[in-house]
């Protein structure tokens, strides 16, 4: 058996495998490029890009915590123009799948951007970014609030045709309920879980270790809590959700499948071992050849609670 | 840049908590330049989970050197490895100086562990330009001696050399240098590159300094490295933009 069939189709977007790299963790591909083939990776979803050019967040924007990192980066990008005119010539280049992660402070904004950014044909499905949670505004408060999150996805659903994917926050309860708003108001697919909110302190200083005071956590240290919300949404409502937090190897690749989740992102892994994605996608293969799966759709959900 | 496993040919205290590392890695070292980084996983679990980044200390053939001290965690891991020990390299990393602008006289300047971009910087040097070397440290017991030819030594206690700031050795010194035309290279804590930075323009002596931040990625993705721009539009990333800039282009 050597046909296994890696690919998933969430919405109107056709993705040759499930191992799709996450926004904030490959930039606009350009820097990563020259450590994996992007070509083969079921997608990437770029850096947020917000209408306006964003500075991000003084130093300090990170620190390592156990099998964890705290980031507070600040939304930095280079714009909606600048993405437009210098970042998508290379995208285009690449080959790849590409998937736009969107932040806004204002759902006009949202809008306005998902507007602009439809007519590229090389952009196949948005993210929103509904769940940032290191800037003032916008980001959490969206995030944490079902009626903000069910208005940005009904107004951007009018906005575009393409697929399109809601970012969810963890810091919230239930957040099932979020996945549901987002499915009625007509989103393809949820992501989830973006970062915790996290803090550090200098015992010696009694400073925060990062600047912003707060951050978010990703890594290792985070992928029990985003197995349980990807279960927690699988559980609940009926709608693909693509996983992320803390997957470094096949073996968490698979967990998140198998506890609902239709694909996965890579994020902080791509930091230590960019090339990571090609490795999982290898593993996954090997995976499904060892257990006689022919369709890696199949593991979504395959849970076994008995 | 290149992702290496690299064997460890030896790993030396050569001081009081001072390291120097030598691996085997035939790619970076081929492509290695002074003033540019290596990001190292010193450990193949999640703790710690990211890579640690080092300036290249020197190139020998195939073998790249690294000095360091303990800090945290990922340091005191790194000072066990032992020869045959195997280490994941992801390098060369950063610009680099830049050696081809005009100046005839290299001043180098560094404060503690900021000596250890040097030894390969001197040997990029060599036979084109003159070099000057004014280094400081704490106490003798943290002199870094490496592979320098003369060189004229501070240190806080006053046990080698002159007792103080390397930028007071420095300004001692400098009117000895007024015929050349001078560029100075400097590397080491933050506070002595903020004094550097003033001192360089008040003197309007050319000034590249090599600044360091923690980093996840080490190569643009993760924006976690920023340092403000000196028009304070924005920052630089030091791992991509730097971690070398013209001493007035930033902010520290």
């Amino acid at each position: 058996m050597n046909n296994i069939d890696l690919s998933v189709s969430i919405g109107k977007l056709k993705l040759k495998n499930p191992v799709l790299l996450a926004s904030g963790t490959v930039g606009y591909g350009n820097e990563i490029s020259k450590f994996i083939d992007l070509s083969k990776i079921g997608a990437i979803v770029t850096k947020s890009i917000s209408l306006k050019p964003r500075k991000g967040n003084p130093p300090q924007r990170i620190v390592e915590t156990s099998s964890g990192m705290l980031n507070a980066i600040g939304l930095a990008n280079v714009g909606l123009e600048v993405f437009v005119k210098e970042k998508l010539p290379f995208l285009e280049e690449l080959k790849t799948t590409l998937i736009c992660n969107i932040a806004a402070s204002s759902i006009e904004e949202y809008v306005q951007c998902i507007r602009i950014l439809s007519e590229h044909e090389i952009i196949k499905a948005f993210e929103i970014n509904v769940s940032c949670p290191n800037v003032k505004d916008g980001g959490l408060i969206f995030g944490n609030n079902i009626e903000a999150v069910k208005k940005i996805t009904s107004e951007v659903r009018k906005a575009t045709e393409k697929t399109l994917l809601i970012k969810l926050s963890p810091n919230t309860a239930d957040i099932w309920k979020f996945a549901e708003a987002a499915k009625n108001e007509g989103a393809d697919a949820v992501s989830a879980i973006n970062t915790l909110v996290g803090a550090a302190f200098d015992i010696k200083t009694k400073k925060p270790k990062i600047k912003n005071i707060t951050g978010g956590l990703s890594g290792p240290a985070i992928k029990p809590v985003a197995l349980a919300k990807v279960f927690e949404i699988h559980r609940n409502v009926d709608i693909p959700i693509i996983g992320i937090g803390g997957i470094s190897n096949t073996e968490d690749a698979i967990e998140f499948l198998i506890a609902g989740a239709s694909a996965v992102q890579l994020g902080t892994i791509n930091f230590i071992n960019p090339n990571a994605g090609i490795e999982i996608i290898e593993g996954l293969k090997n995976y499904c050849l060892q257990n006689n799966v022919n369709n890696i759709s199949k593991l979504t959900g395959s849970y076994n609670l008995s | 840049m290149i992702i290496e496993n690299s064997k460890v040919i030896s790993n030396i205290e050569i001081a009081n908590n001072i390291f120097l590392l030598t691996v085997r890695s035939p790619q970076i070292a081929s492509h290695g330049k002074a003033g540019q980084f290596c990001n190292i996983k010193v450990s193949n679990s999640n703790y710690p989970l990211l890579r640690r980044p080092f300036s290249i200390c020197d190139i020998n053939n195939d073998e790249v050197s690294f000095l360091f001290n303990i800090v945290g965690e990922g340091t005191k891991i790194l000072s066990g490895k032992k020869e045959n020990d195997v280490i994941n390299i992801l390098g060369p990393l950063g610009n680099g100086f830049l050696l081809n602008d005009d100046f005839d006289l290299a001043v180098f300047v560094a404060g503690g562990l900021g000596i250890a971009p040097f030894p390969l910087l001197q040997k990029e040097l060599k036979n084109k330009k003159q070099i000057e070397r004014f280094f400081g440290a704490r106490t003798a017991a943290e002199i870094i001696t490496l592979d320098f030819e003369e060189s004229h030594w501070a240190t806080d206690d006053g046990s080698l050399g002159r007792r103080g700031t390397v930028l007071d050795l420095l300004d001692s010194e400098i009117n000895n240098f007024t015929n050349y035309k001078l560029k100075i290279f400097g590397c080491g804590p933050t506070p002595m590159l903020k004094a550097l930075q003033k001192y360089s323009e008040e003197k309007k002596i050319k000034c590249e300094i090599s600044v360091e931040s923690a980093m996840a990625c080490g190569f643009g993705i993760c924006q976690g490295c920023p340092v403000e721009k000196n028009d304070k539009s924005g920052f630089y990333l030091i791992c991509k933009d730097g971690p070398v800039f013209n001493s007035s282009d930033v902010i520290l």
